[in-house]
């Protein structure tokens, strides 16, 4: 039952995935793009992080992979952020 | 059937890192080149991981997909009109086929050696059977700082040697001007945790993955992020701090192997019962020492105020070269 509901999290984590690599090739401009990346690579994340932890028995384990969960998840929000904000003043700039 | 995903999931990124490799060298956009270069050591790190090397895979990660994608960035930024040279004479191109045809023939002559030699000595049975005298029960730390520690000592001199090449050439880059705010705020928290990390990888490298280089990498890291969130932080070392942090890790290295070899007449010979202690110690000086050479060369030469800490030389210098 459990491990029925970890690959469900897994395969919908993937999806989440996917849709954002399609989102990254497909998007018209750089932050329709990013939004796309960042948004479903951490739901991704959450949701990969969280079939694993149903099927990873030691506490320890689970509470690191919560840690990775929230530092990507941190570094991926500013690093959207940086290059949302570089490609707006690049924008200005060439205005 | 696991079996047959893995099998799956390991051509891909055989073929990936290929494909990846293939990219970065023929592209003649030097910032896609890089990219695609720091995406290939993340594959190249899993790689690794698969293959049970969890050292070299943490390196790889943070060495190569990290720190030097760092560099390269940098590099680029100073010569952001430079391609990728499309006239490359043909003589040249030449020497760089064979020569990369050569070597990928030797490699592959030992790998095959490798995988079809005869029963023998094995090396990693021998590191196998001496790892309980080394002092710490990590194979790979103790073939990297007790049986081979000379060559590690060098490869030290390695990289000092090369940052002071850097150091020699340039000063460092125009600081960039205004960080954003959120950049500054997860500095903030971010770096003390990188501090915290480095010193986990320190510890940890006597019995698990880990050890100096990789923790000098991730403190390095927290001292570029510190330099490109907030450059005036960085100015709080002084260059006789720079300096005594760089020659640090030799210095000690090179002072524990004389003393070894004033009490077991032979340089870097440890004692089992000693080696422990002084593995962490050289690897605790090792890991300031490449911490402070890799931030160095990220900064691109000499920090503000290196002459001047000592007047005598830089009278010299100045008069020595038009500023």
């Amino acid at each position: 039952m459990i491990e029925t509901l970890a690959i469900l999290a897994i395969f919908c984590g993937l999806l989440f995935f996917l849709s954002g690599s399609i989102g990254l090739l497909r998007l018209p401009d750089i932050f329709s793009r990013l939004h796309a990346l960042a948004k479903a690579d951490n739901v991704g994340l959450a949701f990969v992080t969280f079939g694993i932890i149903l099927l990873e028995p030691d506490p320890l384990n689970d509470i690191k992979l919560v840690i990775i969960w929230l530092l990507v998840m941190a570094a991926s929000a500013i690093s959207s952020h940086l290059v949302a904000r570089h490609a707006l003043q690049e924008n200005r700039n060439n205005d | 059937m696991i079996e047959f995903l893995w099998s799956i999931f390991d051509i891909s990124l055989v073929l990936l890192i290929l494909v990846l490799a293939w990219a970065a060298c023929s592209t003649h956009d030097m910032m896609r080149a890089v990219t695609l270069f720091m995406a290939l050591g993340l594959i190249l790190a899993i790689i690794w991981a698969r293959l049970k090397a969890p050292d070299l895979a943490l390196a790889e990660a943070v060495i190569g997909a990290g720190i030097s994608g760092a560099l390269l960035l940098s590099a680029i930024k100073d010569y952001p009109k430079t391609t990728m040279s499309e006239e490359r004479s043909s003589h040249v191109e030449w020497i760089i086929n064979l020569m990369t045809l050569a070597l990928m023939t030797i490699m592959a002559w030992a790998v095959w050696h490798g995988l079809n030699m005869s029963d023998g000595i094995r090396l990693s049975d021998q590191v196998m059977s001496q790892v309980p005298e080394s002092g710490v029960s990590n194979p790979v730390t103790a073939v990297l700082l007790n049986f081979r520690a000379y060559d590690t000592l060098l490869e030290l001199a390695v990289v000092l040697t090369a940052v002071l090449t850097v150091l020699n050439l340039n000063h460092k880059r125009a600081d960039v001007a205004a960080a954003s705010p959120l950049l500054r705020g997860m500095t903030r928290w971010l770096v003390p945790l990188l501090v915290v990390t480095a010193g986990y990888l320190l510890w940890v490298g006597a019995h698990a993955p880990g050890g100096a280089f990789q923790a000098g990498a991730i403190l390095a890291a927290a001292m570029i992020l510190l330099q490109l969130s907030n450059p005036s932080s960085l100015q709080l070392f002084k260059p006789m701090l720079w300096r005594s942090l760089l020659v640090m890790g030799i210095l000690v290295f090179v002072l524990v192997g004389l003393w070894m070899m004033f009490v077991n007449e032979d340089f870097l010979a440890f004692n089992p019962t000693w080696a422990g202690s002084l593995i962490l110690v050289i690897e605790f000086a090792a890991t300031l020492s490449i911490a402070t050479a890799l931030t160095l060369a990220y900064l691109g030469g000499r920090p503000t105020g290196w002459e001047s800490a000592n007047p005598a030389h830089s009278a010299t210098k100045h008069n020595g070269k038009p500023s």
